[in-house]
């Protein structure tokens, strides 16, 4: 029962069959292998798995890749230009934002997210933009840093 | 995890969804913003054979001032677009507060009015505002459309008066009387901010500081959201003072069969139902000031 889907991704057009039932997720690690979305609890309340979605971050464990058919999806893979991080990775970078990692592209997505609509936030709105993304090694202090290094660093 | 296999549909009207719909009956689900279904699904706890996804459906997402006054808002129309909405902010301003309190920001960019309502999750935050602010549900069907008021639309746990080829379209939410505040008040669940118990009220505040008029909606309580009708008694007429107040928290969960899960016991739903109506209460009246 494959269905022909078409999406852009990291702005790249995409062609691929898939059965309707493949999470955007799954799409993008194992058809597209693209590994830097990360699949962690898998019931759309960790955050690992956030990439931006036609502008907007979303949880790519909850939606299906039909539904991005003939979207943009941006993920980890497609912030950085011509090997320079961009400013929220270099903040992940700068302010140790990680311990582990794993929850790290999901933060980062988010966070491109929340600056690309609010540039220059608050701590209290950075932490409540971040509220849908776990840490398991307690890291936040570092992480609302990096936002707020990236936060300066874009409007620069 | 993985759902069970489905046939996709991406109709891209109303109209081709309600036949869709018509042909597959209950083997279908309409998909909206899935942050209900899908995880449902995952679980395998709804194993729908065909999905019919409105996501792709052009001019089912809109808020706008409705002729006659009111706000019409279209069925998908994300928690995201409620929160940042001027006329929802100005019109409505409890749904924009509640929408705001949805889960998080990546949940509130896909999750939908109409699917928040049209599933009837007992622990949905918006189908206590609907009650509070006196929605009308408009919906779409190969036989044409039907209005369907809020008080006749939550019909038992995840049960809704929607008939099964019925597409719900749009939500009408009137204009609020003149001297209204509105507020929203809820204890989240701390991992999913769902609620275990929220409360919508409506206070209507005539010129002598006396209650003209209260609409008060209580969700995750019991199977549906429900009207506090005895609360709504106990403050219209009054001149909302202490006593006043502290009558209509204590009758706001009257008639609920309280909801008992690993969260909170029925006596404990049953006593934060009047904490935070008497809560939502004060925020509303403070707001109507």
């Amino acid at each position: 029962m494959g269905q022909s889907i078409t999406v852009e991704v990291n702005g790249t057009s995409q062609t691929s069959e898939v059965e309707p039932r493949l999470l955007l997720a799954q799409y993008l690690r194992e058809t597209l292998n693209m590994t830097g979305t990360h699949i962690g609890c898998d019931t759309s309340n960790c955050g690992a798995c956030t990439v931006i979605l036609n502008g907007n971050a979303v949880k790519s464990c909850t939606v299906f890749a039909v539904q991005a058919d003939g979207g943009k999806v941006t993920t980890v893979e497609g912030l950085a230009t011509n090997g320079e991080l961009h400013a929220v990775q270099e903040g992940f970078w700068e302010k140790h934002g990680l311990q582990c990692g794993f929850c790290t592209p999901g933060m980062i997505m988010m966070s491109y997210d929340l600056l690309s609509k609010n540039p220059s936030p608050s701590e209290a709105e950075i932490r409540e933009g971040l509220a849908g993304n776990l840490c398991r090694c307690t890291g936040y202090h570092n992480i609302v840093s990096a936002v707020q290094y990236a936060a300066e660093k874009m409007s620069s | 995890m993985v759902t069970s296999a489905f046939a996709y549909h991406a109709p891209t009207s109303v109209a081709e969804a309600a036949r869709l719909l018509a042909e597959h009956g209950d083997e279908a689900k309409l998909l909206a913003g899935g942050h209900s279904l899908v995880p449902l699904m995952k679980l395998r706890l709804s194993e729908p054979s065909v999905l019919i996804d409105l996501g792709k459906i052009e001019g089912m997402s809109y808020i706008r001032e409705a002729d006659g006054g009111g706000l019409a808002i279209g069925a998908m129309t994300t928690y995201a677009a409620l929160q940042g909405s001027d006329l929802v902010q100005s019109g409505a301003p409890v749904l924009a507060d509640a929408a705001g309190q949805v889960a998080d920001a990546q949940v509130r960019n896909m999750g939908t009015i109409g699917g928040s309502l049209a599933h009837a999750d007992p622990a949905g935050d918006l189908p206590a505002v609907a009650v509070a602010l006196n929605a009308e549900l408009v919906t779409s069907s190969t036989g044409g459309h039907r209005t369907i008021g809020i008080d006749d639309f939550f019909v038992d746990l995840l049960t809704t008066a929607l008939e099964p080829n019925e597409i719900l379209n749009e939500i009408r939410i009137p204009a609020l009387a003149a001297g209204s505040g509105s507020a929203y008040a809820k204890f989240g669940n701390k991992a999913s901010h769902y609620a275990i118990v929220g409360v919508a009220a409506v206070v209507t505040v005539d010129g002598g500081g006396n209650c003209s008029g209260a609409s008060i909606g209580v969700t995750g309580a019991g199977p549906t959201a429900v009207r506090a009708s005895a609360a709504e008694s106990a403050l219209v007429g009054s001149s909302l003072d202490d006593d006043a107040i502290n009558a209509a928290a204590s009758a706001a969960g009257n008639g609920i069969e309280f909801n008992e899960d690993v969260h909170a016991s029925a006596d404990y739903r049953a006593h934060l139902t009047s904490v935070y109506a008497g809560r939502a209460i004060r925020a509303a009246i403070a707001n109507a000031g």
